[in-house]
């Protein structure tokens, strides 16, 4: 069993900078759970206090059911994998991958057989003679999960390991890390400021910002119903549009003249927000131009300032009253043009509500 | 598009001879340093194949080999003294760069890693102490040596040469152990090494050309000390190298220079061997040092 749990973790510099403000996290035995947020947002610290390669100020971690607060790296029975590969550029593929055995003393066949089985899974064994600098980004990258692998451990931790590769790799190696996971089953936790790795890879994602935790769920979970205009905003590409609005007679009333009838489904939840400062969230492939089977929806003229043809959609950019850069989704098909207004349509079942004060999605 | 073209012609033809005059005026200055820098050793070598009469001889060109001979080299090679100089050389060296790497190498890897508290400004500390010359040092270390009994013996250099190598080689090695990333040992770490192993396994092996740079200096510093064997050595077969040949062959106003000159050359030899076949090591050693320190 390799769960890892988190509870009430601190991590304080000095200065009395807090990097993580007393996180919880359950994390469960096979789970690939994806730590996501800005720069500064705490998850690189948090990875690194689960490694044991920072001092935790308070709180407990437990993996496997043991704490391990006071157990050095070697001793937790976890391996990682780093942004630079962090290979060592003196050994081969192979002493790479065997180091850690190596230093455990394990029997020489053994060590072969396990380097020999971790090369076939992720398709490097022509490379073990190999010295890394003779690698490609991509081959350094499958080298340092190979090490990993080798040592048949509790949990894996993953530290942005494809921000260092081009964009077609990234997804090429992205695709390969699920398979590995899918093979190995062995928990992971990977950290990476890439939304799109995170909804992709996790069974749940946790989103953190300024050292806590905005939500944890399912990619799906946070992507139709996110907690916050964090999550909301972070979760999703091109991000949510927010335009600020008011609740009265049943509708959203956009700041700028606009009203959006609410779905009767929907009434009661948001009765409550009449009169307040709100904020009304619509993801851009919810404002389009598509009409046809929407059961609820409602109509806006907009003056499109850039068109981005993308070649499966076309992404159209506008602002609307006080909001700047506002995106639609449209069909590639359309003939959008920028200063030509062109009317879109609000896919009302799927917006969203937010309390402007406290960012809370009502 | 013709006015747009010709400033480009013109450009690049001002660039051509920006880099012409750049490149004249680097030969010149290079030829010029050359001839500084080798004229000593060439007029060495001159004079180290002259014999005594035509050295005596200032009627001629000092700069011209009329009758060359090798007989000062056989001299010199001969000689059971200058083998006996040569031999406490190689000891006093040999021992000398042993000490300076495994002081040095331990104390740069715990100064650039395990960061403790004080260990910036004793990093600091030991650049300074390089800083002051061998000069001002000898007189206080002539009673320290005197003290432990050490004077007229090669185990007195033994034990102060390291004040020299030990605080540049801890300085060159802080350097290329601070361009390692730090990700290197703290993989080490999870795969399960303790520092020992990780200083062993991991940062001697990456940090090599560093090392070789920081043997090349404490060898260079300790073959051709002249100071401190000057000061503590008085008996001739203590004598390293460097003050056996003048010393020994330099009676009252009599100077021998012909095997002076053969003497000097072939204390340089080893050197010019290690320089010639380590030399992009020191190099990389050196610029790493200089750039991450």
């Amino acid at each position: 069993m390799a769960q890892v749990t988190l509870r009430k973790i601190v991590k304080e510099y000095e200065g009395g900078v807090q990097a993580v403000k007393g996180i919880d996290l359950d994390i469960a035995d096979h789970e690939f759970v994806v730590l996501v947020g800005p720069s500064g947002c705490g998850k690189s610290t948090t990875l690194r206090m689960i490694a044991g390669l920072e001092e935790i100020s308070s709180g407990d971690i437990s993996i496997g059911g043991n704490l391990v607060n006071d157990v050095p790296p070697r001793d937790r029975d976890i391996a990682m994998v780093f942004q630079n590969y962090a290979l060592y550029p003196h050994m081969s593929v192979f002493d790479n991958m065997a180091f850690g055995l190596t230093l455990r003393k394990f029997p020489k066949d053994e060590i072969r057989r396990r380097v020999d089985n971790a090369a076939r899974i992720l398709d490097i064994t022509p490379l073990l003679d190999r010295k890394p600098k003779a690698l490609s980004g991509g081959q350094r990258q499958r080298v340092a999960m190979g090490r990993a692998i080798v040592r048949d451990l509790k949990v894996f931790l993953f530290h942005e390991p494809l921000s260092n590769l081009d964009a077609k790799l990234r997804v090429q190696v992205r695709t390969e890390i699920k398979k590995v996971h899918q093979t190995v089953k062995t928990t992971t936790i990977y950290v990476t400021h890439d939304q799109v790795e995170a909804m992709t890879l996790a069974d749940r994602v946790v989103v953190m910002n300024h050292g806590i935790i905005e939500q944890v769920g399912p990619p799906q979970e946070l992507y139709h119903h996110p907690a916050t205009r964090f999550v909301a905003g972070f979760i999703g590409s091109p991000a949510m549009n927010f335009l600020p609005a008011r609740v009265e007679d049943g509708a959203v009333h956009l700041h700028g003249g606009a009203v959006l009838p609410i779905p009767p489904n929907r009434r009661e939840r948001y009765a409550p927000a009449v009169g307040r400062d709100l904020l009304f969230g619509i993801r851009p492939e919810h404002l389009t131009d598509q009409r046809l089977g929407l059961t609820n929806r409602a109509d806006i003229l907009i003056t499109p300032e850039v068109i981005e043809p993308m070649g499966m959609e076309t992404l159209v950019h506008f602002h609307l009253g006080e909001a700047r850069d506002c995106c639609a989704r449209i069909e590639p098909t359309v003939q959008a043009a920028p200063g030509v207004p062109l009317m879109l349509t609000v896919d009302m079942n799927n917006m969203h509500l937010l309390d402007a004060a406290t960012g809370r999605v009502l | 598009m013709s006015t747009s073209f010709v400033p480009a012609v013109r450009r690049q033809g001002s660039l051509h001879a920006e880099r012409r005059w750049a490149l004249i005026v680097a030969y010149v200055s290079l030829v010029l340093a050359s001839i500084v820098m080798l004229a000593p050793p060439f007029y060495m070598l001159l004079t180290s194949l002259k014999g005594s009469a035509e050295i005596a001889d200032l009627s001629g060109n000092p700069w011209l080999l009329r009758n060359p001979t090798l007989e000062n080299y056989a001299a010199i090679i001969g000689s059971s003294m200058f083998r006996g100089f040569f031999w406490n050389s190689i000891k006093v060296t040999v021992m000398v760069v042993a000490i300076t790497m495994v002081v040095s190498v331990l104390a740069a890897f715990a100064l650039a890693r395990m960061k403790f508290w004080g260990s910036e400004f004793l990093a600091t500390g030991i650049f300074l102490t390089y800083l002051v010359p061998d000069t001002l040092l000898f007189l206080p270390l002539y009673q320290i040596v005197g003290g432990l009994g050490l004077l007229d013996s090669t185990w007195g250099l033994v034990l102060v040469y390291p004040t020299l190598t030990v605080p540049f080689c801890t300085w060159i090695m802080i350097g290329y152990f601070a361009s390692i990333p730090k990700e290197l040992d703290e993989a080490a770490l999870i795969d399960g090494a303790n520092w020992a192993q990780m200083l062993w396994k991991i940062f001697i092996p990456v940090a090599l050309p560093g090392i070789i740079a920081a043997t090349i200096f404490a060898f260079t510093v300790s073959w051709a000390a002249f100071v401190y064997p000057t000061a503590f050595i008085t008996r001739p077969d203590e004598m390293p190298l460097t003050i056996g040949v003048v010393s020994q062959l330099i009676r009252g106003d009599t100077f021998a220079w012909g095997q002076i000159m053969a003497g000097a050359l072939l204390a340089a030899l080893p050197p010019v061997v290690v320089y010639a076949f380590l030399m992009d090591y020191y190099i990389a050693g050196l610029t790493a040092g200089a750039t991450k320190g």
